[in-house]
């Protein structure tokens, strides 16, 4: 079996279908992300506390490897601080372009097997590059919290 | 397999199992050493030298029209050379489509690919015209009472449908339309991107005003397609983009129009793309596109049976009117990951929207793996792939 079917059989049909930090987050900001290429669509919900510890939450709807990422980045990022999470956002981005995989990111390091299928790359990047839009000083506007 | 052997891509890559032709088609040699040919010993811009080589690539690329229109039934004065199929359907919204009124419609099917349908779009909204559209039944036929429906209202100035679904596979009956089409007074266009490389087709007697396609799915290069008009439609056309080739006059502040086909292709053309395409489909016509469509419909059945077999969903209708094209998904997994498994065992399929979100919608899927079949398919191939699908089927239970 391949690294890749075992990163599948390992983490990401796990999280595909038992995915954590699913649903809506109250009191949480909205932020929309899609993949038009494939038509992955993907909902993080960011409830930053002023300056606080994040809370995070998504809701999707695409691959196994889109979900998957959004389970485990809501997973590994709820409780740290805004710039530590943004720090882990760029480390786990460099891995899947063939960076070195720091210890910090977990699961999410079996990831870097990706590299052998570049195409699938997009996909578990979309929540990371939500998440860094949403952190952003220059993001747009979120929508109104859902309720 | 002997098929096989006069598409280098396939020695040069053992083992690949190549089902995605719908998105484009792998090329033969003899096209490879057209283009090769071409450029070597021939080349030089059309229409405008007076030196040999010039008038040995005019010669070339004009020979090229009437090799292709004539493998479609047409006369080389009605084939406009223009990109692929999406360029020619742009083509006739921005010219013929120039002389719509407001309130006129357009009617379409929920089966089109976006390239049959955002140019309606956008030529609906330039001249507040309307779209409106037939539906599909359970199988993934065309409503045909829809549409006739919707003709017999009066006011429809053109029907825009594909002849092949590249989703469900459907063959649409294009002749039964085309009299419908025009008993309410409107145009046919046909979007034949797939239809091209499978059906035997005689343009003189489909009954289709416009039929667009593209070279690269026929074996030919990418870069070439084409538009056939009816006879003399052409000609009650303004141009479509402006400067060299298309002009008869010009001055300072105005300019008289080539007659067509000239008058459609601005510009130097893909001239090599052209040559080579014209030998794709002589290649074609050896072969002899009525046994290959013979053999495409057994194939399309071993995929089909092998497909229910497994249990997977599979959209699209069973019978003579279904072409080498099968849209399925597994349950509980999303079809990239499907496509993934499938790439890492070297079988090339597509998943996703396929370019018919619409029709993706209408068929309540948010994306589907496709596998597609051309002239070199074979069983090893259709094989492999519902191999792969068992395990796949193991693996992501
Ligand atoms: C039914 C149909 N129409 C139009 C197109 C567009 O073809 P092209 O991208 O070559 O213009 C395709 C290609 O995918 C198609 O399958």
């Amino acid at each position: 079996m391949s690294l890749l079917e075992n990163l599948y059989r390992e983490i990401v049909l796990d999280h595909y279908r038992h995915p954590r930090h699913y649903g809506p987050l109250e009191g949480a900001e909205r932020f929309p992300g899609q993949n038009p290429s494939c038509g992955d669509h993907l909902v993080l919900y960011l409830d930053r506390q002023g300056d606080g510890p994040l809370r995070l939450a998504f809701e999707a709807e695409g691959c196994a490897i889109s979900q998957a990422s959004a389970s485990l980045m809501a997973d590994l990022l709820t409780g740290t601080s805004a710039d530590r999470a943004a720090e882990l956002a760029r480390a786990f981005i460099a891995t899947l372009h063939g960076g070195s995989v720091p210890e910090e990111l977990g699961d999410l390091a079996a990831f870097s097997t990706l590299a052998q299928l570049p195409a699938r790359i997009p996909c578990a990047l979309l929540p990371w590059t939500t998440l860094l839009s949403a952190l952003s000083p220059d993001r747009p506007a979120a929508d109104p919290a859902a309720p | 397999m002997a098929i096989k052997r006069d598409f280098p891509v396939f020695s040069e890559r053992p083992g690949l199992v190549y089902l995605d032709s719908a998105a484009s088609s792998q090329k033969p040699s003899v096209v490879l050493e057209a283009l090769d040919d071409f450029y070597r010993r021939h080349y030089a811009n059309v229409h405008r030298g007076i030196y040999q080589l010039s008038e040995e690539a005019t010669r070339a690329y004009e020979g090229a029209r009437a090799q292709v229109a004539a493998f479609f039934g047409a006369g080389a004065a009605d084939l406009v050379f223009t990109r692929n199929a999406t360029e020619a359907i742009n083509l006739v919204g921005r010219t013929w489509g120039d002389l719509l009124e407001p309130g006129d419609q357009i009617l379409v099917t929920v089966m089109e690919h976006h390239s049959n349908l955002i140019p309606w779009q956008q030529l609906a909204g330039r001249k507040g015209a309307s779209i409106v559209w037939a539906d599909i039944d359970d199988q993934g036929r065309l409503d045909l009472e829809g549409i006739a429906r919707l003709l017999e209202a009066g006011g429809v100035r053109l029907v825009a449908v594909t002849q092949m679904s590249n989703v469900l596979g459907t063959v649409n009956p294009i002749s039964w339309i085309a009299e419908q089409a025009h008993r309410a007074g409107a145009l046919l266009l046909v979007d034949g991107a797939q239809s091209a490389a499978h059906l035997p087709l005689n343009l003189a007697s489909l009954g289709a005003d416009f039929f667009a396609f593209s070279g690269h799915k026929l074996g030919g290069p990418s870069g070439i397609g084409g538009l056939i008009a009816r006879p003399g439609l052409l000609e009650e056309m303004p141009p479509f983009l402006g400067g060299g080739e298309m002009i008869r006059e010009v001055w300072l502040d105005r300019a008289t129009f080539a007659d067509p086909p000239q008058r459609f292709e601005a510009g130097t053309p893909a001239i090599a793309e052209a040559v080579a395409l014209a030998r794709a489909v002589t290649y074609l016509d050896t072969l002899g596109i009525a046994e290959l469509w013979k053999a495409e419909r057994q194939l399309t059945e071993r995929l089909l049976d092998g497909l229910d077999a497994l249990g997977l969903p599979c959209f699209g209708p069973r019978g003579e009117d279904r072409a080498g094209v099968a849209s399925f998904n597994l349950p509980g997994i999303h079809a990239h990951d499907l496509a993934s498994f499938l790439d890492l065992r070297g079988i090339a399929v597509r998943a996703g929207h396929h370019c018919a979100q619409p029709l993706m919608r209408r068929l309540g899927q948010a994306a589907t793996a496709r596998a597609s079949l051309f002239a070199y398919s074979d069983a090893a191939d259709v094989d492999a792939l519902l191999s792969a699908l068992a395990e796949a089927k193991a693996f992501f239970a």
